[in-house]
């Protein structure tokens, strides 16, 4: 049972980290590394690491993705209004 | 930005772009369509004027090439880029997994980590360093001197990043005048920008100032009610659950680096719903500054004192109190907090300097 969770989160890795580099928006691309970062907390823990789960959970999927936020929005690359929310090509 | 001009086509942009990406306009069809009507009438001239004329043009492979490159070479030369890079992905992937596959099964007992080093600190490790945590016993105690190193790159990075970042809109004038114009600023009552270093003359260049404005009040997150109830609720148990991992680094998992990342992410998730102005009334740049240097200078008195008794051998005058207690474990407890408390310190000052330039 344990290892068919392991393998789907591991498979839910994969997939986040192609649709991470196919995504057409950035922002998109940013919410997906965020969800990467969060399974891979879990399967950290899974890995009996779980000082390293925190870290992750903390690090990867807080922080970093705050700064990416930060970032975006310092480049311009998210619209501040919803009803323009088709993002433009960077 | 997203707006498309009219005449986008025509426009010097486009074409620049064009230019820039390298790819040729393919040539319209009724022009091939000329060109090649072209061709065959030379064709027929030659071969009627000249009696002995041998068909070498058909079958000449440069022409072939050449004409093949003309009509369709960048679509085709990208079809193959594009092949050779997935392959090329492919194959890396491919030699990686196969390493993996070198490599021992997770947990085996004939893995080469599993020698003498691993065994000692496993056996020993409670009873030399008090900790119950092996993990943090190794970081903090046996390794003491790399996890100080690793402290200070940290520092170092933050500091290079508020020597690129930080604005300074009057580099000759005295640091405190400083201060008190950003207060102001603050308030909302002085314009602040690049318009104050641009009276003096001889100031630095407006494009150096890290993104303009950001002083005013419209760069403070507009106020937004859920954010600001979940926050309300959430970032005292962010608190509450990184100082539980900084203080009891020593009997559970986490320690210093875990639990600073927690308490800089509740920091930022606090900045976020309640601005820059809630969080300067408990955390700006002078607490940051005592806090940063403090818990490194005290970090490297610890560590000296280590080197100071490990070097000539003397016991260490901390007790190592009693096995999974919370004061225990001697001077871990300490190192953890001073390092989780560096740590948040510059989680928070990332973000405060990615976001304004500024606390």
């Amino acid at each position: 049972m344990t290892k068919l969770i392991v393998v789907l989160l591991v498979g839910f890795l994969v997939v986040c980290a192609i649709g991470v580099s196919a995504a057409k928006s950035l922002l998109v691309s940013v919410v997906i590394f965020m969800s990467y970062s969060l399974v891979m907390s879990i399967v950290w823990i899974f890995l009996e690491s779980p000082d390293l789960a925190i870290t992750e959970a903390a690090v990867g999927a807080g922080v970093t993705s705050v700064l990416f936020f930060v970032t975006l929005r310092k480049i311009n690359a998210v619209e501040e209004d919803d009803d323009e929310s088709d993002t433009e090509e960077l | 930005m997203s707006r498309i001009r009219k005449n986008y086509e025509n426009s010097f942009a486009h074409r620049f772009l064009v230019f820039v990406k390298g790819d040729k306009p393919l040539p319209e069809e009724d022009h091939v369509e000329e060109w090649r009507n072209r061709v065959a009438e030379v064709k027929e001239t030659e071969r009627t004027e000249n009696a002995n004329y041998i068909e070498l043009a058909e079958t000449d492979p440069y022409e072939d090439a050449k004409r093949f490159a003309q009509m369709s070479g960048v679509k085709v030369f990208r079809k193959i880029y594009y092949v050779l890079a997935v392959l090329m992905c492919l194959m890396i992937i491919g030699m990686l997994i196969m390493n993996v596959m070198y490599m021992p099964r997770f947990g085996s007992a004939e893995t080469p980590t599993n020698n003498e080093v691993a065994e000692r600190y496993l056996e020993k490790g409670s009873e030399e360093t008090g900790v119950v945590n092996t993990v943090t016993g190794m970081i903090l105690q046996y390794r003491a001197f790399d996890t100080f190193g690793e402290t200070n790159v940290l520092f170092v990075a933050a500091c290079s990043v508020m020597i690129l970042l930080f604005r300074k809109t009057e580099p000759e004038k005295a640091p405190r005048k400083g201060k008190r114009k950003r207060k102001d600023a603050a308030a909302g009552n002085a314009p602040e920008g690049p318009s104050v270093s641009t009276a003096d003359g001889q100031t630095e260049a407006p494009s150096c100032v890290w993104p303009p404005a950001m002083d005013t009040e419209e760069m403070e997150p507009a106020p937004d009610v859920i954010l600001q109830n979940v926050a309300r609720v959430v970032v005292p148990l962010i608190f509450l659950f990184g100082l539980y991992i900084l203080l009891n680094g020593h009997l559970s998992p986490g320690g210093g680096f875990s639990g600073g990342a927690v308490i800089g992410a509740g920091l930022i998730l606090y900045n976020a719903a309640f601005g820059f102005r809630a969080t300067r009334r408990f955390f700006d740049e002078k607490v940051y500054d005592i806090i940063k240097v403090g818990s490194l200078c005290l970090y490297a008195l610890i560590i000296a004192y280590y080197l100071f008794t490990g070097a000539n051998g003397i016991a260490s005058v901390v007790p190592l109190g009693r096995l999974g207690t919370i004061l225990s474990s001697g001077l871990i407890l300490p190192i953890n907090l001073l390092v989780g408390l560096e740590v948040a310190c510059t989680m928070y000052a990332f973000y405060a300097l990615f976001r304004r330039g500024t606390f």
